[in-house]
C-alpha cells in the first residue's frame, strides 16, 4: 500500500494532505473531528533535519489546534546511520521529538501510532512508540537492527541470527511478536476508517503496554519486575 | 583520585551517593534475570546489568539508577529496563529530590532485540511522567561503554546530562555506522575520531551535555550535587519545547555543513579548535568559557 492510498483507506470523508518527497502533513477528516497527520514513506532513515522538522509540525498543532488528535503514519528504516548526524547530536533531536510528542499528550491531544508499512529502532521509539497507543497493519514490518550490524555487535554469526530470526519471539523482527508484548495495541484490517474511529474513541490512560505483554504471554516479566521495584519496601 | 571510567557500576553508586545510604532494591540475591540469554547460551546476570535503589545525596532524597557496562556493555533487556522503569515510577510515588541515571550503554540489548526496545519505550514514557510530575532526572555519562542507542534518546529527554570526556553519547555507534554504510563513512577504530565527535568535549560545547567534569567519581558527585542544588521543577511546557526548537534549528543552520567537531568548535570562535582534545578539563572548561552553542 502506498501512502497515497493509505490516506483514502483511512480518510474516506476526505484529507488535505502535502506530500513533500517521502515526507507528508495534514489533516483528516473523522466523523465531526479534524485529525493531524504527520506521516513518511519510502521507509525513509530518520536524521537530524526530518526529525527536527516532524517536531515542529506537532508544535505547530499543539499552538494552534489545541486538543486536535495527532496521527502518526511514520514509515521508516531507522534514525540516519551517519557521521555528521552523530556529529550534530541526532540523539537530541530524537528526544526533542519525543518531548513535543508527550506534551501534546499532556496538552490533551490524542496521538495514535499507525504502523503501516516499516518501523525500525530509533525512528520508531521518536515516533510510534511514543504515542498514546501505537497500531499495526498486520504486513508491516518491525525490527531493531539488520542482521550483519547485529552479528557484529553481539558476536553471534550470523548464521546463527538468521535461524533465530524464523521463530525466536523476542528476536525475531514482525508486527505479531510486538502485539503479543504489548507494544502494538491491535492491528488494524478490513475497514481501516472505522479502526481510526474507534481508537480515538478509546479511552487513553498510563502506559499499559506491560500488562498487555503480560496478558498476552508475550513478554512474561516486565510487567512483574516493574511491579517489584516500584513498590517492594526497602 | 578513582577514576569513574574504570570502577563498577556499584563502586559508582557507592561513590557518588552519600556514604552508607545506599539501600537496593532487588539486589542480585533476588536472582532476577533474563529468561532469554540462556536461549542463547549467553551468560546471564543475577541484576542483569543494573543497579537500581535509592539513598541520599547532599543529605536529600533520591532514587538512583548505574548500568553495568561490564555485562553485556550494559545493553538494556526486558529486565533490566523493567528495573529502571520501575525505578522512575517509584518517583512518583516517593517524590525524592531527583533521580540519578548514571548510565552506561549501548542500547537495545540485540539478543532479545524486540523485548529490549520496548523497554527503551517504557523507560523513556516513565522518564516524562516523572519530569512532568514535578522531580528532575539527572543523567551522568562517563562509563567505557558510553551512552547509545535507545539510552542516548532516553538521556536526552531528561534534565541535564554530565559528562566526562570519555563518557561518549551519541544514537548510533560508530561501529554499527561503519558496518551498515561503510568505513569511508565512520571508521570506528580511528578513536581520535571517535572521540571528538561523541565524546564529552564536543557534547558539552554543542549543548547536548549541561556539564563536563574529570574522571573521577568524586568530581562525578560534586557535579550531581551542583545540579540537585540548582535544581528548579522540570519545564516541559509548550513555551520551553519551542525554546529548544529554536536552538536545535539554530544548530543546523550553524554547523550543518561541518566535516567536523573541529570545524564546529572553529565556527564557535574557539581558539587552536584542534588542540582541545589535548586539555584537561579545568583549562578545556576556561577555553571555551562563553563559546559554547
Amino acid at each position: 500500500m502506498d501512502a497515497n492510498h493509505l490516506i483514502n483507506t483511512l480518510f474516506p470523508q476526505g484529507a488535505e494532505i502535502d506530500f513533500d518527497g517521502e515526507f507528508f502533513t495534514g489533516t483528516g477528516q473523522v466523523g465531526d473531528k479534524i485529525v493531524a497527520v504527520l506521516g513518511t514513506q519510502g521507509g525513509v532513515y530518520i536524521g537530524v533535519e526530518l526529525a527536527h522538522r516532524m517536531a515542529g509540525i506537532v508544535l505547530d498543532t499543539v499552538r494552534n489546534h489545541p486538543g486536535r488528535p495527532i496521527l502518526l503514519l511514520v514509515d521508516t528504516k531507522g534514525q540516519r546511520p551517519s557521521r555528521r548526524d552523530e556529529l550534530l547530536g541526532i540523539n537530541g533531536y530524537m528526544a526533542h521529538l519525543a518531548k513535543c510528542l508527550d506534551l501534546a499528550r499532556r496538552q490533551g491531544h490524542r496521538t495514535i501510532g499507525l504502523v503501516w508499512s516499516q518501523a525500525v529502532s530509533g525512528g520508531f521509539l521518536a515516533s510510534s512508540l511514543l504515542a498514546d497507543e501505537c497500531y499495526a497493519l498486520p504486513d508491516a514490518e518491525v525490527r531493531v537492527m539488520n542482521l550483519p550490524a547485529m552479528s557484529r555487535v553481539t558476536k553471534i554469526p550470523l548464521e546463527r541470527l538468521e535461524a533465530l530470526s524464523l521463530d525466536n519471539p523476542v528476536f525475531a523482527p514482525g508486527v505479531e511478536n510486538y502485539r503479543r508484548m504489548g507494544a502494538i495495541r491491535d492491528f488494524w484490517q478490513g475497514d481501516l476508517a472505522a479502526c481510526l474511529a474507534t481508537a480515538l474513541d478509546s479511552p487513553t490512560g498510563p502506559d499499559r503496554r506491560r500488562a498487555h505483554g503480560l496478558e498476552r504471554e508475550g513478554r512474561l516479566m516486565a510487567y512483574k519486575v516493574a511491579e517489584r521495584v516500584r513498590h517492594d519496601p526497602v | 583520585m578513582s577514576s569513574y571510567y574504570e570502577a563498577s557500576a556499584r563502586e559508582r553508586l557507592l561513590g557518588l551517593l552519600d556514604e552508607g545510604s545506599f539501600q537496593e532494591i532487588l539486589p542480585p540475591s533476588a536472582r532476577i534475570s533474563s529468561p532469554h540469554l540462556r536461549q542463547l547460551d549467553t551468560p546471564a546476570a543475577f541484576d542483569d546489568g543494573i543497579i537500581v535503589g535509592k539513598g541520599l545525596l547532599d543529605g536529600k532524597p533520591v532514587l538512583a539508577a548505574a548500568q553495568e557496562g561490564g555485562f553485556m556493555g550494559g545493553a538494556v533487556g526486558e529486565v533490566h529496563g523493567a528495573k529502571l522503569t520501575g525505578l522512575l515510577e517509584r518517583a512518583l510515588d516517593e517524590k525524592p529530590a531527583a533521580v540519578l541515571l548514571l548510565v552506561e550503554s549501548g542500547g537495545v540489548r540485540l539478543h532479545e532485540a524486540n523485548a529490549g526496545l520496548i523497554a527503551v519505550s517504557e523507560i523513556m514514557r516513565a522518564i516524562l511522567a516523572v519530569r512532568a510530575a514535578g522531580i528532575p532526572v539527572f543523567v551522568l555519562d562517563g562509563g567505557q561503554f558510553g551512552c547509545f542507542g535507545g539510552m542516548g534518546i532516553a538521556s536526552r529527554l531528561c534534565d541535564a546530562v554530565v559528562m566526562s570526556e570519555e563518557g561518549r553519547l551519541g544514537l548510533s555507534g560508530p561501529e554499527v555506522i561503519e558496518t551498515t554504510m561503510g568505513v569511508e563513512e565512520f571508521d570506528s577504530r580511528d578513536r581520535a575520531l571517535v572521540w571528538r565527535t561523541l565524546g564529552g568535549k564536543h557534547r558539552y560545547l554543542l549543548g547536548e551535555a549541561a556539564g563536563i567534569v574529570p574522571d573521577a567519581i568524586a568530581a562525578f558527585r560534586d557535579a550531581a550535587i551542583g545540579l540537585l542544588r540548582q535544581a528548579q521543577a522540570p519545564d516541559l511546557s509548550l513555551a520551553a519545547m519551542q525554546a529548544e526548537h529554536r536552538r536545535l534549528a539554530n544548530r543546523l543552520e550553524r554547523f550543518g555543513q561541518c566535516r567536523d567537531a573541529i570545524d564546529i568548535w572553529r565556527s564557535l570562535g574557539i581558539e587552536e579548535p584542534a588542540g582541545l582534545p589535548l586539555l584537561e578539563i579545568p583549562e578545556f572548561v576556561a577555553r571555551t568559557q562563553d563559546r559554547r552553542a
